[in-house]
Formats: structure tokens, sequence, C-alpha cells
């Protein structure tokens, strides 16, 4: 485990991996709930966006329409709670036909084997 | 060693719930201890102590409440999931002006923080969902 | 580090254990559970890719969830363990971590 001790307290490493597109299900929604709640007990937070949960940061989200609330520009806020690193599956964007141009937020693009490689480097797992 | 499941579904939909079960009661009897086990998404249905299932169908709720009583495991349902999904405690109840409670024996309402803490103390977290 | 990944979809509906298999790394473990269970299956549109993928990953199947869905051990493609939840306990136990494909 890559724990380490620091002012007392375990820093883990967390990873969520997002599968899921938003609105057709609560799942992508109530997982940034998770990982805004987790900011504040200072984990080594990671996010990663593969297969469909990459259309959860498409930018120009308008959901007037179905009358739910349109929750994309809280992944620009992550920022100021420190969790900083966002990870894009390059396969699961050119699959959707999605570019970077086409998120609401700076992520680095990773290859489905660099990502798996980061999820092997963790110690939690979180999947949504 | 400890472990914490996270339960993103509710009963019966899903086989989720009762993958769940059978996989914290064998992480149980094996020895191992259950650092909690965590109610997300609908998963909070699985505490709703008004589910009334057939006699000869499984009582999934009752089945949590019974090991729950066994093995002092702590079930935890997530606070905001609740509230959207209408399962409450007398504080719950009190809080937003419900005139009714559901919460079945051995399941407590709490924040997400509890899945949080779960992640950071167990070592393991193995998670159920559809 | 190795991962333990639960897959509990049918491959023919859903791609849950096409994604699995992207990220589950040599020397890793997969367990196929609930409806994941068909994966295992001899004979199947699937038998070709999770035999190429079982030379790198090992394989394990839910005995009860098999069972349930009327599957006979023979039905099980060679070399993929079957377990049931206590076996399930101990995938978790030997694994640095589980990753559920969910």
């Amino acid at each position: 485990m890559s724990e380490e001790m620091m002012e007392g307290e375990v820093v883990k490493k967390f990873m969520y991996i997002n599968r899921r597109a938003p609105y057709g299900s609560i799942y992508a929604l109530e997982s940034l709930e998770v990982v805004l709640i987790g900011a504040a007990f200072d984990q080594d937070v990671s996010l990663a966006f593969v297969d469909d949960g990459v259309f959860e940061l498409k930018k120009d989200q308008e959901t007037a329409g179905i009358d739910m609330k349109n929750f994309s520009p809280t992944y620009r806020a992550l920022e100021m709670y420190d969790v900083e690193k966002l990870y894009v599956s390059k396969e699961s964007m050119d699959a959707r036909g999605l570019t970077v141009d086409d998120l609401i937020v700076d992520v680095e693009v990773k290859t489905d084997a660099e990502l798996a490689d980061l999820f092997d480097d963790q110690d939690v797992i979180f999947s949504f | 060693m400890k472990f914490a499941v996270q339960v993103n579904e509710g009963p019966y939909q899903h086989q989720a719930a009762d993958s769940a079960y059978q996989f914290t009661k064998a992480v149980l009897e094996k020895g191992h201890e259950v650092f909690r086990v965590f109610f997300y998404h609908d998963g909070v249905n699985n505490a709703t102590k008004l589910t009334t299932p057939p006699q000869d169908d499984r009582n999934i709720v009752n089945r949590w409440s019974e090991l729950s009583e066994k093995y002092s495991l702590d079930l935890v349902v997530c606070v905001a999931a609740a509230q959207r999904r209408g399962i409450v405690d007398e504080g719950e109840a009190k809080r937003n002006k419900k005139d009714a409670e559901n919460i079945a024996p051995g399941f407590r309402i709490s924040g997400l923080g509890q899945l949080i803490e779960a992640g950071v103390q167990a070592d393991r977290l193995v998670v159920f969902g559809d | 580090m190795s991962i333990l990944h639960t897959v509990n979809k049918s491959p023919f509906e859903k791609s849950s254990l096409d994604s699995c298999l992207k990220y589950a790394k040599g020397g890793s473990a997969v367990l196929l559970y609930e409806d994941g269970v068909y994966a295992a299956l001899k004979g199947t549109n699937m038998e070709d890719k999770v035999k190429s993928a079982a030379q790198g990953i090992k394989f394990y199947v839910l005995g009860p969830d098999l069972k349930a869905r009327g599957i006979a051990d023979d039905r099980v493609i060679d070399g993929i363990a079957i377990v049931d939840y206590a076996g399930f306990v101990d995938l978790s136990v030997e694994s640095d971590k589980v990753s559920a494909w969910v």
C-alpha cells in the first residue's frame, strides 16, 4: 500500500472512475457529490472519465428543457476543492467523436494503457 | 482484514443488494471485520422497514437488520440520497417536517463523509451496483 | 499491485466486460458474477475473447450465480475457476484492491 503518514493522518490514493453519461441516470451527479464531500478529507484524489463518463464533461449542457439541474459547471469548481487530477480516456473520447475542445474543463488525456497503470497505482477505487 | 462494502442499488430490482449481502455475510463468517456497509444511490431503499415481500420470498431489509444485530454491523444510509428517495429516521422526520419515519432497525442515516472514512479506514472497498 | 476486477453484466447486453478488459493488466484477476457469469460459457461468441484475455488474466466465476441460472460446471470454459462467496472474499483479500465494473 502506498500509504504514508502525514500529520498523523493516513493519506490514500482515491480513484473515482466515472463511466456513465449524465441525466439518463443519477450516478454521475451523485458521484460528483461524493468527490466534493471527499475533498474535505485531504486524500490524494483522482477522477477518471471513461466509456460514457466522458459525456459528463461535454460543454454547452442546457437542461432547462428536461427540468433537471445542470451540474456540469461543478466540474470547473473542482479545482477550488484541490481536486486537480482529472483524466479522460483517449479511446473513449475517440469512439464518441469528442475532442478536448468539447470539454467543459481542462483534463489530462490518457490512453487506456496509461489509465490501466494509473488504476494499478491506487489504494481505493470508487466505481460509479 | 477490514472491509467496507458499498451498495448502489435498491432491493429486488437488481441482484446487487443480494450479492452485497451474501458477500458481507461471507466476509463476517470468515472472521474478517466489516468496518461499514454504506448504502448510496437507490441502495438507500434497502433501509425501509415498510418493505413487505411475499411470504415465500427473502426479506432483504430484515436480512440486513439481522446481520447487523448478530455482528454489530454498521449499516449507514447516505443522508442526501435518502432525502431524495424518502428514507427517513426520527431526526430527519423532525428536521424536514415529515409525519413519518421508515428506517429499519440497525440502519442509521449519516453523511457521505462516512463513505470516504470507510475508504480510508478499510483495507478493501467492495462496490455492488448495476 | 494487483486488482480484482468484478463484472456483473452479461457481455451480450452490456459492454462492462469489454471495459474491464481494456484496463485489466496481466497478473490481475476478473470475477464474473450475477449476469456476468454468461461470459464464462463455452460455445458463445465471447469465448475466444475471454480465452485470449485469460492468457494474462486469471478468470473466476461465482458458482451460486451459475447454478441459479441453470448452468452446469462443465459448460464453463476450461481454466476458469468456480468459486463461492467465501472464495470471492478470499480473492478480495489476495488482491490489493477491488474494482467494480458496474
